[in-house]
C-alpha cells in the first residue's frame, strides 16, 4: 500500500503543529490591537449586552463589512477580524491535511478530508437562510 | 439598543468596566478550566450570563471562539510530539462538524431556558466524569472497520513506541455526532464526550483520546461558529478580552498543574464548576436566562 509517500507523518504533524500555534498568536495579536483601539475610544460608553437581536448576515458581507471596518481603523472590525483569522486556523489545518495524505497518497484520507471541508463549505454558504 | 426587559435593573457599565471583569473573569475561567480537565470555555458561559447579564447567545459566541483558541493552540503541542492519531480525528470530524452545524440550527430555535438547563446538566456530567478513574487498556485485535480506515497506529511513551488498535466505529462515530451537536448547541467544546467516545466505545489508549479530541475542538467549534457568525453571536467586544483571558489563564494553570497534585486540584475545581453549573440550571429553570 505504501509506495513511496513524500512525505512522512512526523513531518506532517511538525509542519501542522507550527503552523498552529504561530496561527493562534497572530490572530489574538490582531484581535489585542483591536481591542485597544476599541477601549480608547469608548472606554467611557455604556454597555448593553442583556438583549440579543438576531441578524440574518451572510458571509460575504460580514467579511465586506469587516474589511471596511479595518481600513477605518476600527476598532471593533480589528477585533473581528482576528477572530477570523483564528476561525481560519482549523480550516486551513484541514487544507493542510489535505495536501499532506495527498503526498502520503493515501487516498482515502484525501476523500474523508474533502468532506469534512465540504461540511464546512456547507456550513459558510448554508448557515444564514434558516 | 433597547432596555432590557427584566424585572431587576439592567445592569449598566462602562465599556472599559466590562472589559476589564470580562478579561478577568475569562482568566479565571481559563484557570479553572485548565486545572479541572474541562477547558475555560466552559466557565465563561455561567460567568457571563449569571454575573454579568450578557444575554447567552453572546456567551456561547464567546465561548466557542475560546474553544477554538485553546484547542488550536494546545493542539500544536501534542501534534507535534506525535500522539495524536490524525486519521481518527479526521474521520471523526465528519460526525462532529455535521453534529455541529445541527446543533448551531438547532440554538437558534431553542428556548434559551432550555439551553442554559442542558448546559448546567452537561456541565455536572462533564464534571463527573473527568473524575473517573480511567482503565488503561489496549485492543489488539481491531475490528475490520478500523483496520479499513487505516486507524490502528502508535504513539510514543517516553523511549518506545507503543502500538494500538481500536474497534466500535460506528458507536464511536455516533457519539461524536452527539458530541458535536452539543458543541454547537452549547458552545462547549465537548471534550468529556469525545473522550468517551474514543476512550470508552473505541477502547483507544487515553493518551490518545485526549490528545486527539483536543485536536478535533478546534475544527468542530469553527463548523458551528460560522453560523453563529452570521447570526451575530459573535460580538467583538465581548470576545476579545474572553479569548486573551481564557488563554492566559489556561497557560497559567497548564505551568501549575505539573508542579502539583492533579488529582485533589481536579477535585477541588470540579466542585466549583459543578456548583457554577448548579447556579445555571437554577436560573434557566425560573427563567432568568
Amino acid at each position: 500500500m505504501k509506495n513511496k509517500p513524500l512525505l512522512k507523518d512526523t513531518d506532517m504533524q511538525f509542519i501542522i503543529g507550527t503552523l498552529l500555534r504561530y496561527g493562534v498568536w497572530i490572530s489574538l495579536s490582531i484581535a489585542a490591537i483591536g481591542g485597544l483601539i476599541y477601549l480608547f475610544g469608548h472606554e467611557a460608553e455604556l454597555v448593553q449586552y442583556q438583549t440579543f437581536k438576531e441578524h440574518d448576515h451572510d458571509i460575504f458581507s460580514v467579511l465586506q463589512n469587516t474589511f471596511i471596518g479595518v481600513m477605518h481603523g476600527r476598532g471593533r472590525s480589528i477585533i473581528l477580524l482576528g477572530v477570523l483569522l483564528l476561525f481560519l486556523t482549523p480550516i486551513l489545518r484541514l487544507v493542510f491535511s489535505l495536501v499532506a495524505f495527498f503526498f502520503e497518497k493515501d487516498y482515502l484520507y484525501v476523500g474523508i478530508t474533502l468532506f469534512v471541508i465540504g461540511i464546512i463549505c456547507f456550513s459558510i454558504f448554508f448557515g444564514f437562510a434558516h | 439598543m433597547e432596555l432590557a426587559k427584566f424585572d431587576q435593573t439592567p445592569l449598566q457599565m462602562t465599556v472599559l468596566t466590562f472589559t476589564l471583569i470580562m478579561f478577568l473573569g475569562a482568566y479565571c475561567a481559563g484557570f479553572i478550566g485548565s486545572l479541572s480537565g474541562l477547558g475555560g470555555g466552559v466557565v465563561i458561559i455561567p460567568l457571563l450570563t449569571t454575573m454579568l447579564h450578557v444575554d447567552i447567545h453572546y456567551a456561547i459566541g464567546a465561548a466557542l471562539v475560546s474553544v477554538i483558541a485553546t484547542s488550536s493552540g494546545s493542539a500544536a503541542a501534542y501534534v507535534k510530539e506525535g500522539i495524536t492519531n490524525m486519521r481518527l480525528g479526521m474521520f471523526l470530524e465528519i460526525a462532529t462538524t455535521i453534529g455541529a452545524i445541527s446543533g448551531a440550527l438547532l440554538a437558534a430555535i431553542a428556548p434559551t431556558s432550555f439551553i442554559a438547563v442542558l448546559f448546567g446538566c452537561t456541565l455536572i456530567f462533564s464534571s463527573l466524569n473527568s473524575l473517573r478513574k480511567k482503565e488503561a487498556h489496549t485492543v489488539e485485535h481491531s475490528s475490520p472497520l478500523a483496520l479499513a480506515l487505516k486507524l490502528p497506529a502508535t504513539y510514543p511513551d517516553r523511549t518506545k513506541q507503543i502500538a494500538y488498535g481500536t474497534k466500535n466505529v460506528i458507536g464511536g462515530f455516533s457519539m461524536m455526532a452527539l458530541a458535536g451537536m452539543l458543541s454547537g448547541l452549547l458552545g462547549i467544546g465537548s471534550g468529556a464526550f469525545k473522550v468517551i467516545a474514543m476512550d470508552n466505545i473505541m477502547k483507544i489508549p487515553f493518551k490518545v483520546s485526549t490528545t486527539t479530541s483536543n485536536f478535533m475542538m478546534g475544527v468542530t467549534a469553527t463548523a458551528s461558529a460560522v453560523i453563529y457568525l452570521q447570526k451575530g453571536y459573535i460580538e467583538p467586544a465581548i470576545c476579545m478580552p474572553a479569548v486573551i483571558g481564557v488563554l492566559l489563564g489556561a497557560m497559567t494553570g497548564a505551568s501549575i498543574l505539573i508542579k502539583a497534585d492533579p488529582k485533589k486540584l481536579r477535585l477541588f475545581f470540579s466542585v466549583i464548576i459543578i456548583l457554577l453549573a448548579i447556579n445555571m440550571i437554577y436560573n434557566g429553570i425560573l427563567g432568568k436566562i
